[in-house]
């Protein structure tokens, strides 16, 4: 084969901390082809991102490249002078980001931007420029490109923008494209498209990708090649069949093994099935949670005269959604970002007044008046980021207690102490933790914290709003089994909400599917992934990238 | 049992020597300089009485024949005067360790004072929002649109209206700090209104609500130690700004009685004397407030580049 496109020889990345020195990126090696895309795959603190940021030149003190030879067609870019860097990146390798909201300039229109993107690297005029501009975007899939390219940002949807990202990454006929997890901000219908896009428009171009995601499912839809990396050093290297169906090293099995596949049947489904019982009549017949005609109006009329003159701008954010979750069970509702599954929890817990409808628990609705007592010891929540779920000045302690003292479930110290040191043992946390404070766990260990505060007030209903999309897939796995086993031991009921179709499917027994504040279809965990009748539900289950596609 | 064994919790001291603020201290010269000299200057103010070689305030103790003896000499009645003698006798040395008490002492409650009020008004306005949050954050604005100076001597003027003139004596002090405090507590209000719209927001906030703890004990239980850090800052530089505004009111007359002079008193006392060749009786009652002043100004910027992980 011809010479590599971008060869990396022993690149290492060092930060020099008060604390000693710390390696972000152990000695790699790897070379990239024209025309081929390397996927590099990780969990958080991989060193992956770290990596692209280091061919890119944009390392900052207290980080050091240490040692490295980075060739790019035969070419040192490793060490040189900022003015020199300057003109590599952008024209001779391109950039696409996470986020595209951050990586386009909010004050210029994309014609602008692109267009002096490409005159700046390439000879042309501000007509042939123009014209170059509308090509790529029309090429990016961007509908009537002519009248859009003076559109700013803000006027595109979150994946639109990212096709104008990825323009604005080829617009100089750049060598090589560093791609950092760019469909993670999207939503799974979007992401699919997104690296349809960029997939065609590298093998068009014949540039080579190097696509850092922490998410396999991508890296099997898109990628030819694959790097796993942990803790800043390679682990394994090999085509992506090879590795996802025959990984050689344990870091790799294991991380393959705790992706939750959405073509697996849910387990306990699959378990009933085996003892030939029928899932569906065995779990049913007891509800605990009953949702009639939930909806939520949001009045976004900006002034007090608007409001009095009757020009109200009202958005539906949840439209007469009803379902009803049985004692002992877990009801998943899934639905992409905007789709109202927020709001409908705020509702369930209590934090936000309905406009319409009513949630009841055993019979009480909760919004009722003098339901409140009930309301607030029956029923939990688990929150998405763990790190703004726990208050950073509190001893973990004090946290996981404060439950009980509010509801008065046990008053004197030596009781609550003895409850929170069970309640960390439940959640696999040494008691000793009570008296650190947050900041000194991971983001699974404090996810481990936020149940055992949820548990503390003894609920029967717990609400889980994304409990696990902002940890790394083994952390994941550990804390959906965590919470299996709890429900189990306590007889818990759970709402979980979640984008990971295959996070749902694996822990649901009945799912709710919402679309733009309407609930499209509810039923059974193994009808709606197996048979599922409406179109967008079909569409949803079909964007997900999954890693069982890779032959 | 436990899959996850952390380390055991450290102590208290070590937690602090091992901090990123500690550090941070260790290597700025300049936030070392500034706390010894801060440190040296209250220090010597708290123990005024026993430091102090003459009572200055004692009648019975002052000399006029000491009048006017100049810095490191021996007066005319043979006692030895550091910094020297004012118009009366008095020794300066001994009148700025006085002075710089009522100083600090005035400086240091206006500030807590500002920072009660200012705190309190902007958790409320920052939780509350809508009419509350428009009624308070109009307040104050139209008072940060006035020098603090004027609103202080305004309020000062009223307050010396309202209190009978039998009191005025011995109630100057706390009118001082009332109208001092009162002129600065929007800086506060501002910060922490901010802060709390963006604490108020967060899961954990969330999380207290849902099992119905009250909103006074959230904003005070929850918010609050999550606001302080900035609060922190802009007292340190506060209480410089307050220590000036004491020294300004007072040079104006309108302060401390003349019986409990403070710096500024000795500052006004100074200038009269500043062009017949009595450079002393103003030169160190200005240079210690100028160094009171700095370095606590100094320790609240380091402070806040210390706190602000992005100027890191």
């Amino acid at each position: 084969m011809s010479q590599p496109v971008l060869s990396v020889k022993d690149l290492s990345v060092v930060f020099h901390l008060r604390r000693g020195d710390f390696t972000a990126v152990k000695s790699i090696s790897f070379d990239i082809m024209p025309g081929e895309v390397l996927g590099v795959v990780g969990e958080s603190g991989a060193g992956k991102s770290m990596t692209g940021t280091a061919i890119m030149g944009l390392i900052d003190p207290p980080g050091e490249i240490s040692s490295a030879a980075i060739t790019l067609n035969g070419d040192r870019i490793d060490g040189l002078d900022e003015e020199s860097l300057r003109k590599i990146r952008g024209r001779r390798i391109g950039m696409v980001m996470q986020d595209p909201l951050t990586s386009l300039n909010p004050l210029f229109t994309v014609g602008e931007q692109l267009i002096e993107t490409i005159r700046r690297h390439l000879p042309l005029n501000q007509d042939e420029a123009r014209d170059r501009a509308i090509a790529l975007l029309a090429d990016a899939g961007i509908p009537d490109p002519a009248s859009r390219i003076d559109s700013y940002p803000h006027q595109f949807s979150g994946g639109m923008r990212q096709r104008v990202v990825i323009s604005l990454a080829l617009a100089a006929e750049p060598e090589l494209v560093i791609a950092d997890e760019p469909t993670s901000a999207l939503d799974v219908s979007v992401q699919a498209q997104i690296i349809k896009v960029l997939k065609r428009l590298c093998a068009e171009r014949g540039v080579a990708v190097m696509l850092i995601t922490h998410d396999m499912g991508v890296i099997a839809e898109a990628a030819d090649r694959m790097i796993v990396m942990n803790k800043g050093e390679i682990v394994e290297t090999g085509s992506v069949g090879d590795i996802i169906n025959r990984p050689k090293m344990d870091y790799t099995i294991k991380l393959i093994e705790a992706i939750p596949s959405i073509t697996a049947q849910n387990p306990r489904y699959a378990a009933a099935v085996a003892k030939g019982h029928s899932f569906a009549s065995e779990r049913t017949g007891d509800p605990l949670v009953v949702v009639e005609n939930l909806a939520k109006q949001f009045d976004l009329s900006g002034s007090l005269l608007a409001r009095i003159t009757g020009r109200r701008k009202i958005v539906n954010a949840v439209n007469d959604v009803s379902f009803t979750i049985q004692r002992g069970q877990t009801y998943g509702l899934v639905g992409e970002s905007g789709s109202g599954k927020s709001t409908c929890a705020r509702m369930m817990v209590g934090l936000l007044p309905p406009s319409g409808g009513t949630v009841r628990l055993e019979d009480t609705d909760i919004w009722s008046k003098g339901a409140e007592k009930k309301r607030r010891s029956k029923i939990q929540m688990i929150f998405q980021d763990p790190y703004a779920s726990l208050n950073p000045r509190w001893r973990v302690g004090e946290i996981i207690a404060e439950p009980m003292r509010a509801l008065g479930i046990a008053r004197k110290p030596g009781e609550i102490a003895e409850r929170v040191a069970d309640l960390l043992e439940r959640v696999r946390l040494d008691p000793v933790s009570m008296r650190k404070y947050p900041h000194e766990f991971s983001g699974g260990q404090r996810q481990r914290i936020a149940i055992a505060r949820a548990l503390s007030s003894q609920p029967e209903f717990i609400i889980c709003d994304e409990p696990t999309s902002a940890l790394d897939v083994s952390v994941q796995a550990q804390v959906l089994e965590l919470m299996s086993r709890l429900q189990e031991e306590f007889g818990l009921t759970y709402l979980l909400i979640s984008h990971n179709l295959a996070v749902v499917r694996q822990m649901a027994d009945a799912v709710g599917v919402l679309h733009n504040g309407n609930l499209v279809e509810s039923g059974p965990v193994e009808e709606i992934f197996g048979a599922p009748k409406a179109d967008y539900t079909r569409m949803l289950l079909d964007a997900v990238p999954d890693i069982s596609k890779v032959a | 049992m436990n899959d996850i064994t952390p380390s055991a919790p450290k102590s208290r001291l070590a937690r602090i020597i091992d901090s990123d603020i500690f550090y941070s201290y260790r290597t700025s010269p300049v936030a070392i300089v500034s706390s010894i000299v801060a440190t040296v200057l209250i220090l010597a103010a708290v123990f005024a009485p026993w430091i102090a070689p003459y009572d200055p305030f004692n009648p019975r103790t002052l000399n006029l024949m000491n009048g006017f003896t100049p810095p490191m000499s021996e007066s005319f009645s043979g006692s030895f005067f550091l910094l020297g003698s004012d118009h009366q006798g008095r020794d300066v040395f001994s009148a700025i360790l006085y002075g710089s008490r009522v100083s600090l002492m005035v400086g240091l409650s206006a500030i807590l004072f500002a920072m009660l009020l200012g705190v309190t008004l902007g958790l409320i306005a920052g939780y509350r929002g809508g009419l509350t949050d428009t009624i308070i954050m109009r307040i104050a604005d139209v008072q940060l649109s006035f020098p603090s100076i004027l609103i202080a001597l305004l309020i000062f003027g009223i307050a010396r209206g309202i209190i009978p003139p039998n009191q005025r004596e011995s109630m100057a002090i706390f009118v001082l700090i009332f109208s001092i405090g009162l002129s600065d507590w929007a800086q506060f209000a501002r910060t922490v209104r901010g802060t709390t719209m963006v604490e108020r927001q967060k899961d954990y906030v969330s999380a207290a609500r849902i099992i119905g703890v009250k909103p006074v004990f959230i904003l005070i239980r929850h918010i609050l130690p999550n606001v302080l850090g900035p609060v922190l800052v802009i007292g340190t530089i506060g209480l410089a700004l307050a220590i000036i505004a004491e020294a300004t009111l007072s040079f104006l007359g309108v302060g401390v009685p003349p019986t409990q002079p403070s710096l500024g008193t000795l500052i006004r006392i100074g200038q009269q004397f500043l062009f017949s060749g009595e450079w002393w009786i103003l030169f160190f009652p200005a240079i210690t407030l100028v160094l009171l002043a700095l370095s606590v100004n100094l320790l609240g910027d380091w402070l806040r580049d210390a706190l602000n992980p992005r100027l890191r």
